[in-house]
């Protein structure tokens, strides 16, 4: 309850905030100690500590799960104001509803993680999206970001019809609006159409293919540093949303939702891998691998069990601080395309290794956080018994997903280039290299983030 | 304790030499590293059950342990690993690199890499260990290798790295069929799995330890990596690395699907024979020293992969036996290669000749390594052969038979390699002197004093590894 609360009431701060102060660097610090406040109590709640008490029973319950995830949304969010708050000033005249936007955005994340009530997840999907829309096109002069924009909303608002008229339909055959079912019986057709009519929309927002459409281009168009916030915190929210209602719907749908499931695993990983293995621009390639990322989350969805859910926790720690981290740099570039890394090891040594980790990190390489990551999805798809093929396929995916994430270390190591770098200062380094040591621990001992799910 | 050590002391000497960026104490800070691991190698001889192990808790969610442990075979490959790697830095002293800090680095790393994969009796551990052997081979190679290194290196990443996720699959399969759902190889030792599956999860970690050894057909990233990478790196991969695949079969495979291991025995045992007549064929053809030897390791990997399967103690011995041998042949085939090269700028067969006249000493070095890959009596290999032979001919005559033919053909191309480097006229282009510094004479000079003594008296190289080879036969039986 706390960070829905906190996250509104800071959202509206950070946007008078604008009215009061006109140095444009105040916001990033302002912004900063807000998450960091909400960070805190967000914690606090884990262990009891709740700043109102109301009766919320039928609409959200706050568990150890969604708290941590929301943690992680933060912390996420936290870094990436730190390593990126240049970079957002940059973008547009009023920077302060930026920052409003993004605090919007975690109050989203807040109700996602947490609903009970099929009406609070779509009030929390809007409460997510609707900001994005505007961070989309926020860099008004931008054509390109204009049309992105543009399409982003439109498609944005046919998924959320798709998801109300899925919520009319399980409203209409259960005459509840709370996710909770028990016991397994076939689905009524209505039932069924529902379910998948949610499924879609879900995946719409994680950009599983077939819907993943609207990503390269939303996420190719928009400013890079807002690309970063979409690619990483909003998109692991949506995967909290969708193993949230899997997870309340396992008793009913039983294995009923397999094939469909599977099927859009196989096609997001084969899309996203293949599509980004040719592409030129790295911010380009970096959408494309969400989509292949999205793939591998899917399996949580598929999996639904237990290490699927740490998994879900250590893959969007492990897929937001890698992502941040290298948007953070790329954001910093002038030259987008692969060319534009050439060289960095030579005049950015620590940089380029900090990255380096980062890639290999997303590639799933071990003594990464990555590595765990991937490695809990699979074991949550052996748990369930068969299906062993997807196993294998996702595998074989996760081999070509190294080929265009290599490509970029071997443009920093192994080429020689002019590198066009904006000025770094040495804080953002040091920030860098703890996001980067974080991603180390947590691949060599991932109970570091895990052991706080059970105490 | 010492296990542990190890693995330790590559690790941080090797994180450490990041930060030192003078050339000398560079290379003067690796090899005291490589001493210092070296000194506890051949502790751990001497030292025997709990004082060899050591197991602490590591992901108790996953019932992994950080459980390391050495057998015979693990202290021989442990003591290869680190005879290698002193031995490789002090005979390419003289070499120059550039940021030389970071070369040795990852030289190191990929030693605390190797020596973990001989010691983990944990399956996740061995993985991981897996893994950090590879991530920095791929950046020695990309970085200070030759000039197709780039694309060469990438290949022979994608291989393995391939590899290693069909292994991580078969890893998380048989996790999760074992009582307890544990890592720890006694209880995957108790494996039972349906015929079916058992066949598919052999093939899952088949397939990685065939890349890594390399087996025919997945040996297409080796001679191209050989060739590309620098000599210093070429050593480790061809006299450690490969190594790995045939340990995994011995560790792993072999104890976890004994029936699968002999219902593919044949499908293996003709890969890995057509294999060998096949890369023999092709070193005959090559005119690059460094590929030629390429090929014939290939060939000599071969055989091993094949008698691995006969299911004989005779051949399991005798692949222990050569792992050792194969590593410091091939060590001392590189030096010289190594030494001509820096020396007369080609690796060439075709632009090189009478050696012999300005190198004497190197000559005579060279032909006992020569003698040594070829398998003659006398030197280690042979031992190691023999016993391979003959446990491949109890098994099928006919396939004995055909992989004999290869050691005629490692005798052609090897002593056609001696006479056209060392022997015969000297070509116009040698208008040089050839100065064979002296650590790289004394290293050659252990190496061929190592072929000797193993060759005449291989016996404490064959008890040393005896128990595993008792333990490993009784499983497969």
């Amino acid at each position: 309850m706390n960070t829905i609360i906190l996250s509104a009431i800071f959202g509206v701060v950070m946007m008078f905030s604008g009215i009061f102060i006109h140095n444009r660097s105040a916001y990033k610090h302002i912004a900063a100690a807000a998450l960091l406040v909400l960070l805190v109590f967000n914690v606090s709640e884990g262990n009891g500590f709740s700043l109102i008490n109301v009766d919320v029973k039928y609409f959200l319950h706050f568990e150890k799960f969604g708290l941590l995830f929301n943690s992680i949304c933060i912390f996420s969010t936290l870094v990436y104001v730190m390593l990126s708050g240049k970079e957002i000033e940059k973008v547009g005249n009023n920077v302060a509803e930026s920052y409003a936007l993004i605090f919007f955005v975690l109050c989203g994340v807040g109700i996602v993680t947490s609903y009970t009530n099929l009406l609070m997840l779509f009030i929390g999907i809007e409460v997510l999206s609707i900001p994005l829309y505007v961070l989309t096109g926020s860099d008004k002069r931008n054509l390109k970001g204009n049309e992105a924009s543009l399409k982003y909303f439109l498609m944005g608002s046919f998924s959320t019809g798709i998801l109300l008229m899925g919520i009319a339909l399980l409203y209409g055959t259960a005459g509840t609006f709370l996710i909770e079912h028990n016991g397994t019986r076939m689905l009524s057709y209505l039932e069924a159409l529902g379910l998948v009519l949610l499924f879609i929309a879900l995946s719409f927002k994680v950009s599983a293919a077939p819907f993943h459409f609207w990503t390269p281009d939303v996420y190719d168009g928009a400013p890079a540093v807002f690309t970063s916030f979409m690619a990483t915190v909003v998109k692991v929210a949506g995967f909290a949303a969708f193993i949230r209602l899997f997870e309340a719907r396992t008793g009913t749908m039983g294995s009923q939702t397999d094939r469909l499931i599977g099927i859009v695993i196989v096609l997001t990983l084969a899309f996203g891998n293949l599509t980004a293995v040719f592409q030129q621009s790295v911010k380009r390639m970096l959408a494309y691998s969400s989509i292949a990322q999205a793939g591998f989350m899917m399996f949580a969805i598929f999996a639904v069990n237990d290490t699927a859910k740490e998994g879900l926790l250590l893959y969007a720690a492990a897929y937001c601080l890698s992502t941040i981290g290298i948007f953070a740099v790329l954001a910093k570039m002038e030259d987008m395309t692969l060319e534009g890394f050439n060289g960095l090891a030579k005049s950015q040594p620590l940089i380029a290794a900090l990255v380096t980790i980062f890639f290999l990190s997303l590639a799933g390489i071990p003594l990464t956080a990555g590595f765990f990551a991937k490695y809990y999805m699979l074991a949550a798809m052996v748990k369930t018994g068969n299906y062993i093929g997807l196993v294998v396929i996702g595998v074989l995916f996760a081999a070509v997903s190294v080929y265009y994430y290599f490509k970029v270390i071997q443009a920093m190591y192994f080429k020689d280039g002019d590198i066009v770098l904006a000025p770094v200062t040495s804080g953002f380094k040091y920030l860098l290299l703890g996001v980067a040591v974080i991603i180390v621990v947590l691949g060599v001992y991932p109970n570091a983030l895990l052991s706080l799910l059970y105490f | 304790m010492t296990t542990v050590l190890l693995i330790v002391v590559p690790l941080l000497t090797g994180l450490l030499s990041f930060f030192i960026k003078e050339e000398r104490s560079a290379k003067a800070w690796a090899l005291l590293s490589a001493v210092v691991t070296l000194a506890i190698s051949l502790i751990t001889l001497f030292q025997h059950g709990s004082s060899v192990s050591f197991d602490a808790s590591w992901l108790p969610m996953l019932s992994s342990r950080f459980s390391v442990s050495l057998d015979g075979m693990g202290k021989m490959l442990t003591l290869l690993t680190a005879v290698s790697f002193p031995v490789i830095f002090a005979s390419t002293y003289n070499n120059k690199y550039k940021s030389p800090n970071a070369f040795y680095g990852f030289m190191l790393l990929t030693q605390a890499g190797l020596m973990g994969v001989f010691c983990a009796t944990d399956l996740l551990l061995f993985y991981f260990f897996w893994e950090l052997a590879l991530i920095p081979a791929y950046f020695l190679c990309s970085k200070w290798g030759g000039e197709k290194r780039i694309a060469v290196t990438f290949k022979f990443f994608i291989y393995t790295f391939l590899g290693s996720l069909l292994m991580l699959v078969g890893i998380l399969y048989v996790n999760f069929k074992t009582p307890g759902h544990s890592f720890a190889i006694s209880a995957l030792q108790n494996l039972s799995l349906t015929t079916g599956e058992e066949n598919f999860v052999f093939w899952l970690f088949f397939i990685a330890f065939a890349i890594k050894m390399p087996v025919f057909p997945f040996h297409t990233w080796q001679p191209d990596t050989y060739e590309q990478s620098p000599t210093a790196v070429t050593m480790v991969l061809s006299g450690v690395m490969v190594k790995m695949g045939v340990f995994g079969v011995v560790r792993w495979l072999l104890p976890m699907f004994p029936n699968a291991s002999v219902r593919m025995a044949d499908v293996i045992m003709i890969m890995a024979v057509v294999g060998m007549i096949y890369t023999s064929l092709i070193a005959i053809r090559q005119d690059d020293m460094k590929r030629l030897i390429a090929y014939s390791s290939i060939a000599h990997i071969g055989l091993m992969a094949a008698s691995l399967f006969t299911g004989s103690a005779v051949g399991i011995q005798g692949v222990l036996f050569q792992m050792f041998a194969h590593g410091v042949n091939i060590i001392g085939l590189w030096i010289v290669v190594d030494v001509i090269e820096q020396q007369t700028g080609t690796r060439k067969l075709s632009e090189l000749g009478g050696l012999a006249q300005k190198a004497p000493t190197l000559a005579i070095l060279f032909v006992v390594m020569a003698f040594a890959n070829i398998a003659l009596p006398l030197t280690n290999s042979f031992v190691g052969e023999f016993l391979m032979f003959n446990s491949v001919f109890q098994r099928s005559v006919i396939l004995g038979g055909v992989a004999g033919i290869s050691i005629i053909l490692a005798a052609v191309y090897t002593l056609w390699m001696v006479q056209k480097i060392f022997y015969g006229e000297l070509t116009g282009k040698q208008n040089y002197e050839i100065n064979v510094p002296v650590n790289t004479q004394l290293m050659l000079g252990v190496l061929v004093a190592v072929v000797l003594i193993f060759g005449v008296f291989p016996q404490p190289m064959l008890n040393l590894t005896n128990d595993t080879v008792t333990k490993i036969s009784a499983q497969i039986k």
